[in-house]
């Protein structure tokens, strides 16, 4: 745990306590009002409730220049990183991606070249669709452990949070208050709907938080349709290719484009605001982060538009390595906030007083 | 800044001169707003607020139940004991009511009552964000409406006409140049001039300099000055500030309002010589708080120190600076510097008056000393539960009351009447209704209303 980061909150988040003045834009303020003194937890908690908004910054009467120095949106995101790096488990692994893009671009350069000798090495004549090209066993190879590997990881290290911050036996109630707070981005909507203070300084703007949602439902809807073509193919002995009427497909296409639509917005939103209110030295690897999962969206599309032509090979490989990197990345990269900002919005259920949500 | 002949000037960019801006812009009129602090620092005092005293006749907005227009008019005259202008103040309380839905249209927004401040629910209401929220929604709001904004300028000097009747042009520092600018008509919102130490010291008496400003660095009182060199009537006791107990541990401006400590019912306080000097639990807090500013300026230094025991630690809001600790009253009070014999003894006689009872931290408990000099009325339990906790107090101006007198037109009076060109709106002219004491989220409410009809009357007297 960094002690800076660390002590750097604790002291901005005293001086909020004796303020309250943005009590109702998040559920941050509330819930860090409960407290008098702030332990290492209670700030990791509170670090991984923020969502970045930005509406406490701009309204701040104690920001830089003043000698107060408060700025809420940079102090939580440092420590947050920080419990994402300290939380993960190998520990120099996740410090390295969290930092670092050019590891990830080299990581899907890497699995790119790998995936190109494999689907070189393989005869095309033994399957149908895809699988001419990498048999089905192959690919359940790779993407078998290549998928339940990071989601052990991941699960490890909530656990670990959950640990830390105190986490109780969870109830139906709990869940549903979290997951409609997730769903709604309540606490990037401004508290009133006005939106956040994200691409546009102190001008509210839905803009982020309808983009977050939209990336996040194509995200799922992907998933939804691989989770099908894999039933499909078990379950009815049904494998690929699909037409495009089958679940697989509808699930997948709108997917697809809203996942490479919406993480094309937010790269461009994330260009738009101002670099130094996220995490200190993070801003390359959560560009590439977004960048990788557009192209994870993308690729998919145009290997389906494709279908039939000579750069199916191609383009499988392209995609097939922006799957792999992604899923390997999940417990290491910006990812990874998904998991611990629910398990911080169920927590957060727990222990509130007030309806903030 | 190019001398474009400008239709209305308006001087200051806090909240009186924002509404006075968005009015007169919005009749249409070439306005230029100067606001003598950069971009950073822009609104003055309002961006320390938190809210503004509304009447309203039914629930309106986040406000709940009612407040009408006499019992708010009660509630003012009981502070003011009398000093203030009943016509403006009714005229204020009454145009309160359309200011919230304005208020919503060009930007603001507005919360529920802040956690711990429920008894205000009711009459104020609270802005998302606070003050600079507020300031924001404004200065976004004269973007929108082609108001040119200048930073950094302060207004030095006004020129009147040789009747001194008008004034015609005003000299504007810019990054340390002046410049003549020419203009039709003047709104000055500029507020008090309590960041002016030496003002304030000419005032008050020398003790002043020892003095904390709660707000902006930058009201110097530099054009209310000018104004009533040049013949301008005034308002207000020219001596008086309205000061509380703060941290003083406080930066010199700008601390806001989480230097302020809440603890002193709960406490002892004592002067650098270790000596009580005043009833610590008089009244509930609200209504005691803006009396201890006055208090410990009166006190050698201009300095005392608030001391609890653990017990009470958290009977109070927390405040931005934590308090100085220690297991024995000894070692407090050398921590604190304060003479270790003296300070001891008088806790010690302040300990033994403490009698039984019950103790209720959040209604007048009755629980009193006995025998002791001054009494503690209320809260009064003896100093025993280590560890010790410590505040410096001093005092801290939220503004002064000095100001120009202005009619129900926010027009500036002179002694042939008023000036013809010449508004004043918010704290250079709030003496004309709050002449003494202090009713939370009326300065944002007097500021709002005169900032608008100065605007207007502007507007209406280019045409
Ligand atoms: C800590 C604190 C908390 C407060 N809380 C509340 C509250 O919750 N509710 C409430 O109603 N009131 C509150 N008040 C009082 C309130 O701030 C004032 O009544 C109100 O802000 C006055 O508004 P104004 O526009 O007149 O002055 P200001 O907001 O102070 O604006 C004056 C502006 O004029 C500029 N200026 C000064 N001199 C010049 C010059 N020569 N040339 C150009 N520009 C100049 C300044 O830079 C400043 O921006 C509070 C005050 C303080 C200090
Ligand atoms: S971010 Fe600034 S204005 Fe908001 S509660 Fe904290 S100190 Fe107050
Ligand atoms: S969610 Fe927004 S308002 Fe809340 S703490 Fe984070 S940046 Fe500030």
């Amino acid at each position: 745990m960094s002690i800076d980061n660390t002590g750097e909150a604790r002291r901005q988040l005293g001086i909020c306590n004796a303020c309250r003045y943005c009590e109702g834009f998040c559920s941050v303020f509330p819930s860090l009002q409960q407290l008098r003194q702030f332990s290492n937890a209670d700030i990791t908690q509170l670090a991984n409730l923020c969502h970045n908004c930005r509406a406490c910054h701009y309204s701040c009467q104690y920001a830089a220049p003043h000698e107060f120095k408060v700025n809420i949106p940079v102090a939580l995101a440092d420590v947050r990183v920080d419990s994402w790096k300290r939380l993960a488990r190998p520990r120099v692994v996740a410090s390295a991606f969290q930092r670092h893009g050019v590891l990830i671009a080299a990581l899907l350069v890497i699995t790119l070249m790998l995936f190109i000798s494999l689907l070189g090495g393989q005869s095309p004549e033994t399957g149908s669709g895809f699988y001419q090209y990498l048999s089905h066993t192959t690919m359940v190879l790779i993407f078998t452990p290549a998928f339940l590997l990071p989601l052990v990881l991941i699960a490890d290290a909530v656990r670990r949070y959950w640990r830390e911050v105190g986490g109780e036996a969870i109830s139906t109630s709990h869940l549903r208050g979290a997951f409609n707070q997730a769903a709604s981005l309540k606490n990037l909507s401004g508290g009133q709907g006005q939106g956040c203070n994200f691409e546009k300084q102190d001008h509210y703007s839905n803009a982020r938080r309808y983009w977050h949602q939209a990336t996040v439902a194509g995200f799922l809807l992907c998933f939804a349709s691989t989770s099908t073509a894999t039933l499909l193919h078990y379950l009815w002995n049904l494998p690929a290719p699909y037409p495009w009427y089958s679940l697989p497909k509808l699930l997948g296409v709108p997917g697809g484009i809203l996942l490479t639509l919406g993480c094309s917005a937010l790269a461009v939103l994330k260009l738009k605001a101002d670099r130094t209110l996220g995490a200190t030295g993070v801003w390359g690897a959560e560009m590439a982060f977004v960048l990788l999962l557009g192209l994870t969206g993308l690729t998919g599309l145009v290997l389906y538009a494709i279908t039939g032509t000579s750069w199916v090979s191609t383009a499988l490989a392209l995609h097939l390595a922006c799957v792999f990197s992604l899923f390997l990345l999940l417990p290491y990269s910006k990812m990874v906030h998904g998991f611990f900002r629910l398990t911080a919005l169920i927590r957060h259920e727990q222990t509130r007083t007030t309806d903030d949500g | 800044m190019t001398n474009t002949d400008w239709q209305v000037i308006v001087v200051g960019g806090g909240n009186a001169g924002l509404c006075a801006a968005i009015e007169a812009a919005e009749q249409g009129k070439r306005v230029l707003l100067l606001e003598s602090a950069p971009k950073e620092y822009r609104g003055g005092n309002s961006r320390h607020t938190r809210n503004f005293r509304c009447m309203h006749n039914a629930p309106l907005a986040k406000l709940t139940d009612s407040y009408l227009e006499d019992e708010y008019l009660q509630d003012l005259l009981a502070v003011t004991k009398g000093k203030t202008d009943p016509e403006l103040a009714r005229m204020t309380i009454q145009r309160s009511e359309d200011c919230l839905p304005w208020m919503e249209a060009h930007g603001v927004r507005f919360q529920p009552s802040l956690t711990g401040t429920l008894s205000l629910s009711r009459t104020n209401a609270f802005f998302l964000g606070g003050g600079k929220a507020l300031v924001n929604a404004y200065y976004q709001t004269l973007e929108k409406l082609g108001v040119t904004v200048q930073y950094n300028a302060t207004v030095q000097h006004l020129h009147l006409s040789e009747s001194s009747h008008r004034v015609e042009s005003i000299d504007v520092e810019i990054a340390g140049v002046t410049t003549r600018l020419n203009g039709k008509c003047f709104v000055l919102a500029s507020g008090g001039f309590q960041s002016d130490l030496d003002w304030l010291a000419r005032a008050w008496g020398p003790a002043a300099k020892n003095f904390l400003v709660r707000g902006t660095a930058y009201n110097r009182g530099v054009v209310l000055k000018n104004m009533i060199e040049q013949g301008a009537t005034t308002v207000g006791d020219p001596t008086q500030c309205h000061a509380v107990a703060i941290d003083g541990r406080a930066p010199q401006f700008d601390g806001g309002i989480v230097t302020r400590l809440d603890c002193v019912p709960f406490s002892v306080v004592l002067n650098k010589h270790g000596e009580r000097f005043y009833d610590e639990g008089e009244d509930v807090w609200p209504k005691r708080y803006a009396i201890w500013g006055r208090l410990v300026a009166a006190q050698p230094d201009q300095v005392a120190y608030s001391i609890i025991d653990n017990q009470a630690m958290t009977l109070f809001m927390p405040s931005v600076y934590p308090p100085v600790s220690a297991n024995s009253l000894e070692e407090l009070a050398e921590k604190l510097g304060l003479p270790v014999e003296k300070t001891i003894s008088t806790i010690e006689h302040y300990n033994q008056a403490c009698q039984d009872g019950q103790f209720h931290s959040t209604t007048l408990d009755g629980l009193s000393t006995r025998g002791v000099h001054p009494a503690k009325s209320n809260w009064a339990r003896p100093l025993s539960k280590p560890p010790f906790h410590g505040y410096m107090l001093k005092p801290g101006v939220t503004f002064t009351y000095l100001g120009l007198k202005v009619d129900g037109s926010a027009k500036v009076q002179n002694a042939h009447g008023n000036f013809a060109n010449v508004w004043a709106a918010g704290e250079i002219m709030a003496g004309s209704i709050l002449g003494q004491g202090y009713l939370a989220g009326f300065g944002m409410t007097i500021g709002t209303v005169f900032g608008r009809i100065a605007g207007r009357e502007a507007a209406k007297h280019v045409n």
